[in-house]
């Protein structure tokens, strides 16, 4: 790699997209800083408040509730999305017509619109015309989703993985597509066991990769609305109420905007420090 | 250790080839005595790693048999057939250290950690890794991961053939040079077969005592540097070893020897009569092309074309009949100016018969 | 390579997970071509009364047509705005040292990890206030907030795959700057072009909130049309279910078109 060379007039490059960017992330930033530190009782009248409202929202156990559940979803649903994601793409062919085949099915449920996947997820498992609801409770099994919060974090759980799972296997597939033959030929020759090609050969080579797919669904697992929304409302009670649902009830439903911009920065800087922490955590030990 | 036949092996990475173009390996017969330093040479694409690659097992060959010690080994997986192999390009555990790069066949096969580490300790010293044994192989720069790869070939003593896959490709020329004469020095130390597999020349002739040849697919020739340079087995031979390489002209035979446009050349050893209608070239190394007395009634008229210095000689091009013919003058030796005539040495002047020598 | 054979029931991963994929399609698929009668009634794998009812409903209604026009011209447009600003600015990252590169480059990335949720608010004011509220041109330029960094992700990575020696040769060649880059660079990085429209197009594509947000009539996205009749005129499942179906149509012409390069897109991208 050939080192950069120092050149300030790179900004003008950059600028469109500082622009862009600031216009769409630093104006609504600040409306919610200001909305954070003040009280409204409509009629645009507002009064300076402090941190009044972020030391109710930290002390809230609403808040305490919903943080505690947003953080069970995105572990439960790292632990079984990424080693999931990583055996899917090691058990895929790796070249050739089959390949593409599994790849194209495999990226379609990333391309469906949010919503849809939350609606089609409704109507898959509901009890009464769910093919998944009919077949479970026709096997015995308990469940409807819409009652029990068990079957609903289930019902979540499986249509999270079932939307993002691919995102980790075309991460990985790209990691182990990045492997030169002759690794693998070299440890056959130095005869290595199927473990040994995995620890030594496929999991250093799928690091990065996999650092992307931790730090991204970590990310878009703590974003997540709009398919709970759909699928379950937040309920049953506010069983499957996860951060960003609660906040949208504060702000919309109750519009208690003091408290729901406090909650928003909060949640911000959550994201920004746990996306910090694991990145630093897993790139660690990588510096040149 | 030991002996390995290759019989009528033939390679074609399609599923269903006909013609001989659909194969990689054309037609491949060969003996590797056991203890040898073989090379086997040739340009990229003819076919030399697909043979590396059945003989360690990566491949299966879709004709013919390799055998170990008159045992066919076809079916048996690289691990079974006990060789060891350097790719090209270094082949490293990143996250291990140095140390257990090289211990990891040894591990893989269960050996006691006392001679692991004995073993360890004699290769380190071998391929100067000594220093370096506790570091993450992953910082070590190319030539320092290849060094590895190479030690992690030499490794196990059980071994029967090391095979070098263009190990020397990524190492800078000073250390080329050091390594190779490094490979040699542990070749005559530990004498196991080792085959190298490279296209260039002065690293095959240096390295091996047995060179084999290979041209699209076709095994040319095999036998010593001094026999591929003296007696090409077939004009590629000629031209692919030497520089400048073996100068061809269409010929006919006549008189006990060869007719080139309507001269008489002189051939020492007698030669079996070609088959009718192939094409016949005269071939003739560059170092055995001399300038003699234009007068001579047996030189070949010349016309000088050009005169390049070399260093050591220098190389004349000279035109004669409309084939270009190029001879080596050595340093402080006259070049004639103008008018010339040239004489090949009868004792290396071969006949060619649609590429292939006529003995 | 044709190694030794082994019999191997590795592909049953793959085959196992693939089916689990396609069924929540293939029961959305069945039930758009059932009546709203039949979906309640009886429970069957396949229609028994086979209509396309539902999809007629679609494309003669401009409520439900508009929405996929809405929708398909929002994204494009973001496409184009992403892709074309994160160009030269991707460009910047890989080849200059400047002034808070480093700074400039995690800021920008802070925003893909930004909750929709919590701009909503403040981003229906902000494009009310500039008189843009319900128009194409305002979802657009939201969604670049998460697009325009993640595509100068993607394509950083892939410029800093090409040797500087191509650019230094073109100005020894003597092309002025901005020829060399239309006509050498663009023309060098094309797959990565393609990776980073294709997921600007996939996350504009899928997004709800924020497109829902800043629209009401003019500009409404075919996802939010569904969510609204689905709750005004009662329970149309066979309606949804048409309508779900039909957004994953543009998806999967695109994907079939990028099949070779989705993957390589993440893989050389950078953290």
């Amino acid at each position: 790699m050939s080192a950069k060379t120092t050149n300030q007039r790179a900004w003008l490059l950059v600028a469109p997209v500082v622009v862009l960017v600031a216009f769409n992330a630093i104006i609504p930033l600040m409306t919610v800083v200001n909305y954070s530190v003040q009280e409204t009782f409509g009629d645009n009248l507002f009064f300076f408040e402090g941190m009044k409202w972020f030391e109710e929202v930290l002390s809230s156990e609403r808040f305490h509730a919903s943080l505690l559940r947003q953080l069970q979803f995105t572990f439960i649903i790292l632990a079984i999305e990424v080693p999931l994601g990583v055996a899917i793409a090691l058990a895929m062919p790796r070249k050739g017509f089959w390949a593409s085949v599994c790849l194209v099915l495999m990226a379609m449920p990333l391309l469906i619109p949010w919503n849809v996947v939350g609606a089609m997820w409704n109507i898959f498992a509901l009890p009464d015309i769910g093919l998944l609801g009919k077949t479970l409770n026709a096997m015995g099994f308990d469940y409807n989703f819409t009652r029990q919060p068990f079957s609903a974090w289930a019902t979540l759980i499986a249509m999270d993985v079932w939307h993002w799972t691919s995102l980790v296997v075309l991460l990985a597939y790209a990691g182990l597509s990045s492997i030169p033959d002759a690794y693998y030929q070299a440890a056959r020759i130095d005869g290595a066991s199927a473990w040994a090609v995995f620890r030594y050969i496929q999991l250093p080579k799928l690091k990065h990769v996999l650092t992307i797919a931790v730090l991204l669904r970590f990310m878009d697992s703590f974003n997540i609305y709009t398919e709970p929304f759909v699928l379950t409302g937040g309920g049953p009670g506010n069983s499957t109420t996860l951060l960003s649902l609660d906040l949208v009830k504060i702000a919309l439903g109750q519009f208690d905007l003091g408290p729901a911009a406090a909650m928003s920065l909060i949640y911000f800087l959550i994201i920004l420090l746990f996306s910090w922490i694991f990145y630093t955590l897993m790139t660690r030990g990588e510096a040149k | 250790m030991a002996r390995i036949d290759l019989k009528g092996l033939r390679h074609s990475y399609l599923p269903n080839p006909t013609t001989d173009a659909d194969y990689a390996l054309k037609q491949v017969d060969l003996v590797w005595e056991d203890g040898g330093a073989y090379a086997l040479l040739g340009p990229s694409g003819c076919g030399k790693t697909t043979l590396l690659n059945i003989i360690s097992g990566l491949l299966c060959p879709s004709e013919g048999s390799i055998l170990f010690d008159g045992v066919e080994v076809n079916d048996k997986s690289p691990e079974e057939r006990q060789i060891a192999q350097v790719f090209q390009f270094p082949v490293v555990y990143d996250t291990m250290t140095v140390y257990d790069n090289l211990a990891f066949p040894l591990r893989n096969r269960g050996v006691p950690e006392s001679q692991v580490d004995a073993r360890v300790r004699a290769i380190a010293d071998m391929t100067d890794l000594t220093d370096m044994l506790n570091n993450k192989a992953a910082g070590l720069t190319a030539d320092g991961k290849q060094k590895i790869s190479l030690g992690r070939g030499l490794v196990r003593e059980d071994v029967n053939v090391v095979m070098f896959d263009e190990p020397l490709t990524v190492i800078d020329p000073h250390l080329k040079w050091k390594l190779r004469s490094k490979l040699k020095e542990l070749h005559q130390r530990v004498r196991v077969t080792m085959i190298y597999v490279t296209h260039d020349q002065t690293e095959a002739l240096t390295f091996a005592d047995n060179v084999v040849v290979m041209h699209e697919g076709w095994v040319v020739q095999q036998g010593t540097p001094v026999e591929l340079f003296e007696r090409p087995g077939h004009t590629f031979v000629g031209h692919f070893i030497g520089s400048p390489g073996m100068n061809l002209m269409p010929c006919e035979l006549a008189d006990g020897g060869a007719r080139v446009s309507g001269h008489q050349i002189d051939i020492a050893r007698k030669i079996a009569q070609p088959k009718a209608g192939a094409k016949l070239e005269l071939g003739v190394r560059p170092e055995f092309v001399t300038f003699v007395d234009p007068d001579r009634a047996d030189g070949l008229p010349v016309d000088i074309v050009s005169v390049r210095d070399t260093g050591r000689n220098r190389i004349v091009e000279t035109d004669f009949a409309g084939h270009k013919v190029r001879a080596l003058v050595a340093e402080g030796m006259p070049v004639p100016e103008r008018r010339a005539a040239i004489r090949f040495d009868p004792t290396y002047t071969q006949i060619y018969a649609d590429s292939w020598i006529v003995e | 390579m044709s190694t030794r054979r082994t019999a191997s029931f590795k592909w049953l991963v793959p085959f196992v997970y693939i089916v689990f994929l396609m069924l929540p399609i293939y029961w959305l698929l069945n039930m758009s071509f059932k009546t709203t009668n039949e979906i309640l009634g009886t429970f069957s794998l396949f229609p028994q009364e086979f209509t396309l009812e539902n999809y007629r409903a679609i494309f003669t209604d401009p409520t439900w047509y508009n929405g996929y026009i809405n929708s398909l011209i929002y994204v494009c447009i973001n496409t184009l705005i992403s892709v074309t600003v994160a160009l030269p600015a991707a460009y910047a990252f890989s080849r200059y040292r400047f002034l808070g590169d480093k700074h400039l480059f995690f800021w920008l990335l802070t925003n893909r990890m930004a909750p929709a949720a919590v701009f909503a608010l403040p981003f229906f004011q902000l494009y009310s206030a500039m008189n843009l509220f319900d128009t194409h041109i305002a979802v657009a330029l939201a969604h670049c907030l998460f697009n325009i960094p993640l595509a100068v992700w993607i394509l950083e990575g892939f410029m800093s795959g090409v040797p500087k020696e191509l650019d230094e040769t073109a100005y020894i060649d003597g092309y002025p700057f901005w020829k060399f880059f239309t006509k050498i660079f663009l023309p060098t990085i094309a797959a990565g072009i393609g990776v980073a429209a294709f997921f600007c197009f996939m996350f504009s594509w899928v997004e709800l909130l924020l497109a829902k947000t800043l629209t009401s009539v003019d500009a409404k996205p075919i996802a939010a049309v569904m969510t609204r009749t689905a709750s005004s005129s009662g329970y149309e499942l066979g309606l949804l279910a048409a309508a779900g179906t039909l957004t994953m149509v543009p998806g999967a012409i695109v994907i079939f078109f990028v099949r070779n390069y989705i993957a390589k897109g993440f893989a050389l991208g950078r953290v």
